[in-house]
């Protein structure tokens, strides 16, 4: 493989709020090559969000206190002076948001939209930024594009909207794109056709990808690699085949839902959601001692589960370029764990499954 | 047209309310019954009031407000005698309210809880709860009579004497703008706010522009949408008379001239005066919404 595009390395994100100090993204490190993609899953409210948008400092000035390293293409993200970190923002990475209809700005044409993030890195007059524009919406599979580009955000779908936004993310040829739940809003087809559209720069220009998801259609279609998110940590790591047909830690378990269904062929070519977890995920502001995974764990196999935090730990062969990684103290066999504690244990009516998204998507 | 029908019916009953006989008023220490009774007819006011209301009405659709009590005089006249005072006087206020409120507004509201916003808030919540005579009442001992820079009061056109009027105009407009400023400064800082907060902003600072860029065409663009509005009000306020500053500096505009016809129950004056108001707020009212077809695409069709 060659040298990773994004390097991220112990990333932590502390958020000021009115109830103290919250732990949002506690000691994160992965990387993402050329024309890989990196899925991140987790619960709502795990810190994906966050932990992205700490990349690109776009938190709230003031609120955020991020530390770590994040190399993008070999620069610091997290140290970079403003202008170096403005003129990154776009061909370096670019962003595309999870909510279409507020995302873009509702008093200004979707053309000026476009033309301004092109001209802010380029020196295209109008004219060309505006034919360039236009190419882009067409890419992203908008009927009209250059009857788009004189219409306003609301005059478009959602669906529409956030094909613009993709538009955007894409219109600075990004050496990385990060989509935080980009397609969760769109259809199935058209979901398919961004999917692809991804998959095509991918190739054609050695994209990198992280792909912030619920959609486990998603993560087994384009993901070369799964970061499933709990507490602000990585607590599993891997292929997408080592993390999503030998799931190793309990909490991706309990997200895959009932195993043994999961490893067997689709139904109808419709890949399930990611299950929901009785429980509640434990607030950023009072994390647990020890795994952070404790209170809601199903299994608690081990004595230090409570009071010392487990490591990533490789499972299986380090052999391998990608090792899968598990950070559980719990030394069962994946399998035989798979099928005793989770199923025995989950879905025994735990009260307080309230409050935990249960997000909706479908392989495309 | 239906909302100014229903406007001069309130106006109408609302004047003939007021308490007093303009008849007697006018008569003064001349009165005897003769004098009283021929008076009275010839204003029309022994007749019914519904009667009276739609005779008024009838002239008022021609632009014939009647004739004032007091002086003898077209109502018409003595309101375009005062238009010219009251509305420069209105739209100078309104440029300092916004030469104060727009920085002001913007700067507090992107450095919450700063020394700036601190002081912003202390100097609007100043603004909002002085009394605008003490303000006024202090400027002219200040700048008229202890160092002697500026004419305590008065109106002259712009045309007789461009800089006496200048002189003239920027006591009382910094008076009402001031006022109107700090109400303004509040919208500015919260609406401000509001617009830094979008999510849109998020995505233009990811296109990597250039940070004024983005608080230029994503934030302030979208605060002027409020803006506009609250401005409205504030000029809407300003053009129907300032009473109290308009007298502090012998500024002989609309509040004085309606004022006046009040105390001397001048109905046709005062009736043509409210009239004006509405009418004037109606416009404003107008603008807006033309403005913000103008400037929020979602209202156009
Ligand atoms: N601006 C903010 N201020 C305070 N807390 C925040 C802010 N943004 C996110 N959080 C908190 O951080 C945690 C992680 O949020 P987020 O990254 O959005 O989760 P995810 O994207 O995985 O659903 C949540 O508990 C959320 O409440
Ligand atoms: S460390 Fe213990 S509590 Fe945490 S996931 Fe593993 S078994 Fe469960
Ligand atoms: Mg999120």
């Amino acid at each position: 493989m060659s040298a990773p595009v994004l390097e991220v390395e112990d990333l932590r994100v502390r958020l000021r709020t009115p109830r103290g100090p919250a732990d949002v993204v506690n000691g994160l490190s992965y990387s993402v090559g050329a024309g890989e993609t990196v899925a991140v899953v987790g619960e709502s409210g795990s810190g994906k969000s966050v932990s992205v948008l700490a990349l690109l400092g776009l938190l709230p000035q003031g609120v955020a206190t991020v530390t770590g390293r994040a190399l993008l293409q070999g620069e610091d993200l997290l140290t970079m002076q403003p202008e170096r970190l403005r003129q990154v923002r776009g061909p370096g990475a670019g962003m595309v948001f999870q909510d279409p209809m507020t995302s873009l700005n509702p008093v200004l044409t979707i053309g000026r939209q476009l033309v301004e993030g092109i001209r802010a890195h380029t020196d295209l007059d109008k004219a060309a930024a505006r034919r360039r524009a236009a190419d882009l919406l067409g890419e992203v599979g908008l009927p009209d594009p250059a009857g788009t580009l004189d219409r306003y955000p609301h005059e478009l779908s959602g669906g529409m909207r956030q094909r613009v936004i993709i538009a955007i993310a894409l219109s600075n040829s990004p050496a990385l794109l990060i989509a935080d739940e980009a397609t969760t809003a769109l259809d199935v087809t058209v979901q398919a056709q961004i999917i692809d559209l991804v998959e095509g720069l991918q190739a054609e220009r050695g994209m990198g990808v992280v792909w912030i998801t619920h959609d486990l259609g998603v993560v087994a279609g384009i993901a070369d690699r799964v970061l499933v998110m709990y507490g602000g940590r990585c607590v599993e790591d891997g292929t997408v085949d080592d993390v999503l047909e030998n799931p190793s830690h309990p909490y991706t378990r309990g997200l895959l839902g009932a195993l043994p269904d999961l490893a067997q062929p689709a139904v109808d070519g419709v890949v399930p959601d990611l299950a929901t977890v009785p429980g509640v995920p434990p607030a950023p502001t009072d994390l647990p001692k020890g795994c952070v995974f404790w209170p809601r764990c199903p299994v608690r196999g081990d004595a230090r589960c409570e009071t010392e935090q487990p490591p990533l730990a490789i499972i299986g062969s380090s052999d391998v370029a990608l090792p899968h990684r598990a950070a559980t103290w719990c030394t069962e066999s994946p399998a035989r764990a798979g099928s005793t504690a989770v199923s025995g244990t989950f879905g025994t009516g735990s009260p307080g499954t309230s409050g935990i998204e249960s997000p909706r998507g479908r392989l495309r | 047209m239906v909302v100014l029908a229903g406007v001069s019916v309130i106006v109408f009953a609302l004047v003939h309310l007021v308490p007093g006989d303009p008849v007697r008023l006018a008569l003064g220490t001349r009165f005897n019954q003769d004098a009283y009774d021929t008076l009275r007819e010839r204003s029309g006011l022994d007749l019914p009031l519904v009667q009276q209301f739609f005779t008024w009405l009838g002239s008022a659709v021609t632009g014939d407000l009647g004739v004032s009590f007091r002086s003898g005089d077209t109502v018409t006249s003595l309101i375009a005698e005062r238009l010219p005072a009251t509305l420069t006087l209105a739209l100078a206020s309104i440029l300092v309210a916004l030469l104060i409120a727009i920085p002001l507004g913007t700067i507090s509201a992107l450095r919450p809880r700063s020394i700036i916003d601190r002081f912003a808030t202390v100097i609007s919540q100043f603004g909002i709860s002085v009394p605008d005579f003490w303000m006024a009442i202090v400027l002219i001992l200040v700048f008229a009579g202890t160092l002697g820079w500026l004419p305590s009061g008065g109106y002259v056109a712009l045309s007789e004497d461009p800089l006496g009027w200048l002189q003239r105009l920027v006591m009382p407009a910094v008076v009402t703008g001031t006022v109107s400023g700090a109400v303004i400064t509040r919208f500015v800082r919260s609406s401000v706010l509001e617009a830094i907060g979008a999510d849109h902003v998020r995505t233009a600072q990811a296109k990597g522009l250039p940070a004024r860029q983005v608080f230029t065409w994503h934030v302030l663009r979208n605060a002027l949408l409020p803006l506009v509005t609250v401005t409205g009000v504030q000029l809407a306020y300003l053009l129907s008379g300032v009473v109290v500053v308009e007298i502090v500096f012998s500024w002989p505009g609309l509040g004085q001239l309606a004022l006046q016809s009040v105390q001397a129950r001048d109905y046709p004056v005062l009736q043509g005066a409210i009239l004006l108001f509405a009418v004037v707020f109606l416009v404003i009212n107008l603008v807006v919404d033309l403005l913000y077809t103008a400037i929020d695409p979602r209202i156009r069709r």
